[in-house]
């Protein structure tokens, strides 16, 4: 018997009708698949790239790298307060433009102008191009045409997007109704940041795989409990309380009872000491909201604690109930490696206990993250000895069998295929 | 010239756990023996303890050297917690070659 409400069909599978038959992971051990992927879905989708804090005032900038769009693009405020977009190469002779010591690594800083290091041309924040060094040695040489290459850049609650199709659709269109649903949670009280870095071995998407289901946590988690709360885990399995799945989006709605637990012996001394673990800070602190806009805790349960919400291609927002939330992004750099950003945002804290407080929550986080990179390296060392090419996917793991398959129809549209027809790829031999 | 607050001046032999990164307390941990990591532990648990009121009355806004430094000693208890509570093993169980490195941490 479920221990909560499934939907009339009997599974969440059903209900979005998903399909129940085994699933291939072909989309995650071929260079050729992540190819078509890069120009199907990086390249055609709305990407978060950061929040406007990283803008703070006019002449804010940061780079982001995006291999998997096949390019690297600056995010600046412009002296109008503007949030703009570039892609980072000079006009001259295709130099990067903004970087510092490693061309291949991100910077961020303030700025009145960017200044190409090779020549010196120099570029306003709005893009234009203003100074040429020895213009009068050029041949006809209009500045007005050599402005930077721009690239689409929207806003949704404070999260700044860029997407490289001209064509794509506004963002508010794309994120849709989860997206709408979530509109007004007050992101931007929560500006206290511990961002992580990982490079891990495996598919982008087999890292969200781990991410979208609980399934997984009684057990791969297992030793974070005590050793009693841990096999009554283990015993209980995992159920969320809600799936909602809309275009290529989709969420997944759990319960929490860990912030605080209902058993103080539930939870390990440290924890017990500070009030604080994976699932946040107890105390949450006053955020000045009411009521949770409406797409929080979709199922209105009581047991809520955190709503995990995948916006395709690769930007998870996890948002707890005490207040706080995260996000996570998966920037492939081959088909088989993808760099993780996994980032907490607090509500600043007011003094030195509650600093302790989120430091614990931001460790803990890195403790389970650590356990979950490993083990997606020995996943994806697996599926490609392509020995198993079919898997069974419970109904907990919904959001997995909607990614790879939204995945898959992206390519499928690119190739000008109907949905659902297999991939042309050769596989490796 | 004293590294901590006077009242937790017994914490004073594990001052070089008073580190601000986090990957440099994360790094001593990997570096250290579980006796290393119980020791430290033992001693700053029970200070934390006495400490959580002390520590609600500190803002961060202008917080002295000293209550700094027992803050960083503190968040390197937090660091070692995992280890000694869970692990009984300096690293992450399973956790091979990957890394998780912090690149943006609010200072204190």
């Amino acid at each position: 018997m479920p221990h909560f409400t499934k939907p009339d069909e009997g599974s969440w599978t059903e209900h979005f009708k998903l399909g129940t038959g085994t699933v291939s992971y072909d989309d995650s051990i071929s260079p050729e698949f992540y190819e078509l992927e890069r120009a199907a879905i990086f390249r055609k989708t709305w990407l978060n790239v950061g929040r406007v804090e990283q803008l703070a005032k006019n002449g804010s900038y940061f780079t982001r790298e995006l291999d998997s769009a096949g390019t690297s693009v600056v995010i600046v405020r412009d002296m109008k307060g503007e949030v703009r977009a570039f892609h980072n190469v000079c006009r001259h002779r295709g130099n990067k433009l903004v970087w510092n010591d490693y061309p291949r690594e991100e910077t961020s800083g303030t700025c009145r102008q960017f200044t190409c290091k090779y020549h010196g041309w120099r570029y306003g924040l709005e893009g234009d191009l203003t100074f040429v060094q020895q213009e009068s040695e050029f041949f006809d040489l209009d500045k007005s045409d050599f402005g930077l290459a721009p690239v689409r850049v929207e806003l949704w609650e404070g999260f700044i997007f860029v997407n490289l199709d001209a064509n794509a659709q506004p963002l508010r269109d794309y994120l849709g109704r989860l997206a709408a649903g979530i509109e007004g949670y007050p992101f931007h009280k929560m500006t206290q940041v511990h961002k992580y870095r990982a490079e891990v071995g495996s598919n982008w998407k087999l890292f969200i795989d781990a991410f979208m289901e609980f399934y997984h946590a009684p057990v791969l988690h297992a030793k974070q409990a005590t050793a009693e709360e841990s096999r009554k885990l283990q015993g209980y399995g995992y159920e969320a309380l809600y799936y909602d799945i809309d275009g290529p989006h989709s969420m997944v709605s759990s319960w929490g009872g860990m912030a605080p637990p209902k058993d103080i012996n539930m939870v390990k001394p440290i924890e017990r000491l500070l009030r604080s673990g994976l699932f946040g800070v107890w105390d949450a602190p006053d955020i000045g909201v009411d009521e949770l806009p409406l797409g929080l805790n979709p199922a209105r349960s009581p047991a809520w604690g955190e709503d995990s919400f995948l916006f395709f291609p690769n930007f998870m927002l996890l948002i707890w109930k005490p207040n706080w939330y995260l996000t996570y992004h998966y920037w492939p750099t081959s088909y088989n490696t993808h760099i993780f950003e996994g980032t907490l945002y607090f509500v600043p804290p007011t003094n030195a206990f509650e600093r302790l407080q989120q430091e614990l929550a931001a460790v803990t986080f890195r403790e389970y993250g650590l356990q979950d990179c490993n083990t997606l390296e020995a996943t994806q060392s697996m599926l490609e000895t392509r020995v198993v090419d079919s898997f069974p996917l419970c109904d907990q793991e919904i959001a997995l069998r909607h990614l790879h398959a939204t995945a898959r129809a992206y390519v499928a549209e690119h190739q000008g295929r109907p949905a659902g027809t297999p991939v042309r790829i050769t596989a490796a031999s | 010239m004293p590294i901590l607050p006077i009242a937790f001046s017994n914490l004073e032999p594990f001052a070089d756990w008073a580190l601000p990164a986090e990957d440099d307390r994360y790094a001593k941990r990997l570096a250290s023996t579980m006796d290393e990591l119980q020791t430290f532990y033992d001693a700053a648990f029970s200070h934390l303890e006495a400490a959580t009121e002390h520590l609600r009355t500190v803002r961060l806004d202008g917080i002295s050297e000293e209550d700094k430094r027992l803050l960083w000693l503190f968040a390197s208890l937090v660091t070692v917690s995992f280890p000694v509570e869970v692990w009984r093993q300096p690293r992450v169980p399973d956790s091979g070659s990957s890394s998780f490195d912090a690149i943006i941490e609010p200072a204190i």
